[in-house]
């Protein structure tokens, strides 16, 4: 007895290793291990058997059924790793092959560079204040110290209207004294006793009669600047914008300050930053003289902070502007400034 | 302003290499844009000297100076001459067709030998012809060795004159003659700095000018030149009157007579340096009045005093008599440009009895100026009120050196200076006698500026602590007067400057005089100490830059578009025979191009015209956001109300090798996109409802409604409007929506649901109403209908056949059913459904598709 249970527990081992799919797991599964197995037969005939070989066989039977079931688990696990092993080299891509485009829109580089200059200058304080377009000759010119026919205008060459004393605005300038006067006077325009201080910044379009080239701009964007308080020094000046151009150009950015002239401050400068590219050494983008000019500034004259309706004897502050395309330009290698305005979305889709 | 540096050195004394004076120069407010080396090495790195650097270096071996001997005939060339030359212990010849050398040809050797620049073989120079650097080989000429060439000023790139070679003339203080063989370089070699004078700073469009700011930044002491002057003549007072009408305009007035000069033309080292300094030297007496304009930035009019005798005999009197005022009516002058002016009614007149001499300030009239047959010449220096030249200027469209500096204020002081150095240097120059006494018309005192500043006034201002001996220092090397008293400094402006005010303007003009040479890169870096202001929302930029970023979101690319057009441009964009846009357009008076001469009205033309500008793309989604600009009654500013125009066409995607066909986009891929704007900016009560409009196709138009308010309309383009531009697609969407107002509709705040953990029931519901019922129509009535237990309706399929008969159509909607607080059973989701389609029957006369 015991020797026939030990025969068929051989066969359906060598047995079991010929299976080769999950059908014939089946197959095996019900000839060896089923009802109609030889194993469930012997434990049929059981009682047949004298009480003292009973326990031996009964124990060696359920001992060969434990076996021959864990030897089906593992004969299950080889075949699974076998066929996944087998689709998984069916299924294998051409990785290289190029992904399905997804359609994304973007920002204007204007529109971009803009935002990152509101954002430094807003955690300074400085709040954008934006005003019109088309402006009065007062605004643009008279108010911010230049009189008429006064040959600083000269530097600025100005698209004017059909209708009289009005024109585009050359600078966001006009927008410094809006917001000095909008902080200066209530409502109906009398004088506030001790007017906040002013810390803005002054974005937006302008335009220049010039010949649009490569270099030059009919309309450009501008960001301009103003900090007034009661103890505004040009040592604020230095410091303040040294610190926006280690926010926009890096931390290790080193700035320098030229005398210039600009009729709405005084003293002048023009802010150079050391070459962000070649980091002082010369390049191509700074024709390598390792600076770059970036910005205007200065102390706010006088004559502007009394227009603004800040009395200049116990106000000062300073201003400054740049050209957010200039930068633009600057960051990234732009060589032709016509190409904001061209808006050829090859030239846009790359930001 | 261009600066020769030797011309300088007469003023100052320069020690610093001229990499750091240019530096110093440019920090200081005086920009030196440009260098050029005449005959003197160039720096090894021209870049970092920030300034355009030109020039050609004379080698000192090969470009010397030399003398002419002798000149002898060629003998096989009649229009070529030798001329034996002496450098030094050697002797050459060169072969010259220089015409200025035949008037010595066989006149044996010269008992004045002529000094000249000589180039010997290998020198480097300027080709004349083809004005490329060419180098000096020696050639047989017609039979004869040149072994050394004599150069003009155009082969040594001093000037284009190619007439003559360069005859130095006997030595002189300014340019004494050196020994035959010695470099050229060092007899005239030099260094022009090109400043950028701005507009505040006339002062420095001088050469004295820019030596007194080097004195000042250096250290070094300012010598000014002599204005001691020989006069012997009889007195001048007798020979000229003077009446100044407007003595606002004209402030001064100075004249001296030089009588018995004679007009040739100036020795070389004048010419030389009015050359290096841009101008060109014409003769003796012109050459000295622009002389000493760029010496001392006076402007000086010379005018010829026997034309005047003339005019004033003519006229009755036997002395001229110079009278400045208006012009009358109608009045015009020629001037030496040879234009013949009309003269507005605010340009100020130098004339006398006869008439019109000079436009005062700007420029002298052609029958008075100086020719070669004058022999007394009136010199005239005035000053003159600079807004008004400058509006005449501009008015006359002339410029002129001295309209230049006039215009930006050349102070009353400086008259008599520039008059007395200038003749006493065309006495020497030119000969004669100079009359005894300058004439001088001043009836309106020029008051210097006097500030008073406290000291602790520079700390305040510029944030450091100037020691009070250099602020002194600072405002004496400029020549203004400094009076220290106590805590305060009493400053007067110097008489050469007219742009120093008083009072608080004149303590910020002095803080710029005071920081500039003391050196911005001294002035420390601070943080500001006064109290951040009161930070305000500005909810109009926020919103408006989350509707760019919104609409990136949606897969569009913003553009950014000129403002400037032109009414045709924008009248494209509308189907032909509508009415144009009646409001005025902001104008441009005189626009740079025609194509840009008016401020848009619209933005939506804009932005199709950079879909023409892309029409090579497949497709493509844009948008922009910015103002349009809008003329009103009676308002010189027109209104700039911000607009949102966008634009779709094309394929929606990028073909790709793992997809079909792309679809080309259509009407309801635009509304999708702006359903997505809507949604995100969670705007409430939004309608969407059939528009007409000129742009759009008139059944392919919807209007955009939020709370009852219209924020625009959108749609596919009319096939007219298509057509106006030249674009590939087949279709063009397009959206124009006023902005503001859309902003204004976006809500505060807006709540958000609870998650229900209780499962959502999902029903399909095919209806079949008639073609005229719209989708809003039956999305509305289901919601009504279905009560709060429909928590979304979804259209997924719409559909016309014949199975559902002539003039009807399908909608099929997916209705999901929950409720917060329990677990639906089949009977209230089918008492719902029982509702949803009695109203369906009732309401729109449909039906459920069995």
């Amino acid at each position: 007895m015991l020797e026939e249970i030990n025969q068929a527990e051989r066969e359906a081992l060598e047995a079991l290793e010929a299976v080769g799919s999950n059908d014939e797991l089946q197959a095996w599964r019900s000839l060896h291990l089923g009802k109609k197995s030889q194993l469930k037969q012997q434990l049929k005939n059981l009682g047949r058997l004298s009480p003292e070989e009973r326990p031996v066989v009964g124990k060696r039977t359920h001992e060969i059924r434990q076996r021959l079931e864990a030897s089906l688990d593992a004969r299950r696990d080889e075949l699974e790793a076998a066929r996944i092993e087998a689709s998984l080299a069916a299924e294998a891509l051409d990785v290289t092959m190029p992904g399905r485009p997804v359609r994304r829109g973007r920002l204007h580089v204007s529109t971009r560079t803009l935002r990152r200059i509101y954002a430094i200058w807003a955690e300074m304080g400085f709040q954008v204040y934006r005003s019109r377009d088309v402006e009065s000759d007062e605004y643009n010119f008279q108010l911010l110290n230049f009189p008429r026919h006064h040959p600083a205008r000269e530097m600025q060459d100005t698209f004017h209207t059909t209708t009289d004393d009005v024109l585009l605005r050359t600078h966001t300038s006009p927008g410094q004294i809006r917001v000095m006067r909008e902080n200066a006077f209530d409502a109906d325009g009398t004088p506030r006793a001790d007017p906040d201080p002013i810390r803005v910044i002054l974005p937006g379009m302008c335009y220049r009669y010039e010949q649009i080239t490569a270099r030059s701009e009919i309309q450009f964007n501008q960001v301009e600047g103003l900090a007034v308080g009661r103890r505004i020094r040009m040592s604020d000046l230095k410091g303040t914008l040294t610190d926006f151009a280690r926010r926009m150009f890096g931390q290790d950015t080193r700035t320098r300050f030229r005398c210039s002239h600009f009729p709405f401050t005084e003293p002048s400068a023009e802010m150079d930053i050391e070459c962000f590219l070649c980091g002082g050494e010369g390049c191509r983008v700074c024709k390598h003289a390792g600076w770059l000019e970036i910005l205007g500034c200065g102390m706010v004259h006088p004559v502007v902070l009394a227009n603004g309706g800040y009395d200049p004897t116990v106000y000062s502050g300073f201003a400054f502007g740049m050209g957010p395309e200039r930068i633009a330009m600057l960051r990234h290698g732009i060589e032709d400034i016509r190409q904001f305005w061209a808006n050829d979305l090859r030239f846009l889709e790359q930001f | 302003m261009k600066v020769p540096l030797r011309w300088l050195e007469d003023y100052v004394d320069i020690s610093l290499p001229i990499e750091e004076l240019t530096r110093k120069l440019t920090f200081a407010g005086l920009e030196v844009e440009a260098l050029r080396y005449v005959g003197l090495p160039l720096p090894e790195n021209p870049e970092r000297l920030e300034a355009k650097v030109a020039g050609l270096e004379w080698d000192p071996e090969t470009v010397v100076v030399g003398e002419v001997v002798e000149v002898r005939p060629h003998p096989d060339a009649d229009r070529l001459v030798l001329a034996d030359l002496r450098l030094g212990t050697e002797q050459l010849t060169s072969v010259t067709g220089a015409p200025n050398l035949f008037p010595y040809r066989g006149q044996g050797p010269l008992a004045e030998p002529l000094t000249v620049a000589v180039a010997l073989p290998g020198a480097r120079l300027i080709d004349s012809k083809t004005g490329e650097p060419r180098r000096f080989e020696p050639a047989t000429i017609r039979g004869t060795l040149s072994a050394a060439m004599i150069c003009s000023e155009r082969e040594l790139d001093i000037s284009e004159a190619h007439e003559g070679v360069i005859l130095f003339g006997p030595g002189s203080a300014a340019l004494e003659t050196p020994e035959p063989g010695t470099p050229l370089a060092d007899f005239i070699g030099d260094v022009v700095l090109d400043i950028a004078v701005t507009p505040n700073m006339v002062r420095t469009a001088s050469i004295v000018g820019v030596a007194r700011e080097v004195a000042a930044l250096t250290g070094s002491e300012l010598r000014l030149p002599s204005l001691d002057v020989e006069m012997t003549g009889p007195p001048t007072a007798d020979m000229i009157r003077i009446d100044i009408r407007r003595p606002d305009l004209n402030p001064r007035f100075t004249a001296t007579l030089l009588d018995g000069i004679e007009i040739g033309p100036s020795p070389y080292w004048l010419q030389l340096r009015l050359l290096l300094a841009g101008m060109r030297p014409i003769s003796n007496i012109v050459d000295l009045t622009n002389y000493v304009m760029l010496e001392l930035g006076q402007p000086l009019h010379a005018f010829d005093y026997d034309v005047l005798v003339e005019r004033a005999r003519a006229s009755g009197s036997e002395v001229p008599t110079i009278i400045t005022r208006m012009p009358d009516p109608g009045e015009r002058l020629e001037t030496l440009d040879g234009v013949d002016r009309a003269i507005d009614d605010f340009t100020i007149l130098v004339t006398d009895e006869m008439g019109a001499l000079a436009l005062g300030g700007i420029m002298g009239g052609g029958e008075s100026e100086i020719s070669d047959s004058t022999t007394r010449v009136l010199l005239e220096a005035a000053a003159w009120n600079f807004i008004n030249i400058r509006r005449s200027t501009q008015a006359q469209q002339l410029s002129s050196e001295a309209g230049y500096r006039f215009s930006r204020g050349v102070h009353p002081a400086d008259a008599p200076r520039g008059n007395l150095r200038a003749i006493e240097l065309m006495r020497q120059l030119a000969g004669g006698t100079v009359y005894q006494g300058l004439v001088d018309v001043y009836p309106q005192p020029h008051h210097d500026s006097v500030v008073e500043m406290p000291f602790g006034e520079v700390e305040r201002a510029l944030g450091i602590e100037i020691p009070r001996e250099e602020v002194i220092r600072i405002l004496e090397a400029l020549e203004f007067g400094a009076l220290d008293d106590g805590d305060m400094l009493r400053v007067t402006a110097p008489d050469h400057r007219l742009d120093i005010g008083e009072g608080v303007i004149g303590i910020a003009d002095l803080m710029e005089e005071i920081s500039r040479i003391y050196g911005y890169e001294r002035i420390p870096e601070t943080q500001i100490e006064d109290a951040i202001p009161p930070q305000k929302g500005n909810p109009e930029l926020e919103t408006e830059e989350a509707v760019r970023d919104l609409l990136v979101d949606l897969g569009l690319q913003e553009v950014v578009t000129y403002r400037l057009t032109t009414p045709e441009r924008e009248a494209r964009a509308r189907k032909t025979g509508s009415e144009p846009d009646a409001r005025p357009f902001v104008e441009l008076k005189k626009p740079i191009s025609e194509d840009r001469r008016v401020m848009r009205h619209e933005l939506l033309p804009s932005v199709l015209e950079i879909a023409e500008t892309n029409a090579r793309r497949d497709g493509l989604a844009i948008f922009e956001i910015g103002q349009v600009f809008l003329a009103q009654e009676g308002e010189d500013l027109p209104e700039e109300p911000r607009r949102l125009a966008i634009v779709m066409a094309g394929l929606g995607e990028r073909g790709n090798w793992s997809r079909g066909e792309p679809k080309e986009l259509d009407f309801y891929d635009l509304k999708g996109t702006l359903d997505g704007l809507a949604e995100d900016l969670h705007l409430e009560d939004c309608v969407f409802e059939a528009a007409e409009h000129p742009t759009f196709h008139p059944g392919r138009c919807a209007r955009l409604r939020v709370g009852g308010e219209e924020i625009g309309v959108f749609g596919e383009l009319h096939p007219r409007v298509r057509a106006a531009y030249d674009v590939p697609f087949a279709r063009v969407l397009a959206a124009d929506l006023d902005l503001e107002k859309l902003q204004a509709a976006i809500p505060e705040r807006y709540p958000v649901h609870g998650i229900s953990s209780f499962p959502p029931v999902v029903e399909d519901l095919a209806l079949v109403v008639d073609d005229g019922v719209t989708a809003a129509a039956v999305e509305s009535c289901i919601s009504r209908a279905a009560g709060d237990l429909l928590r979304a309706v979804e259209l997924f399929d719409h559909f016309r056949g014949e199975q559902i008969g002539e003039g009807k159509k399908s909608l099929a909607y997916r209705l999901t059913y929950q409720s917060d607080d329990r677990t639906l059973t089949d009977q209230e989701v089918a008492a719902v459904r029982q509702q949803v389609v009695a109203a369906v029957e009732q309401q729109l006369g449909g039906r459920l598709r069995s």
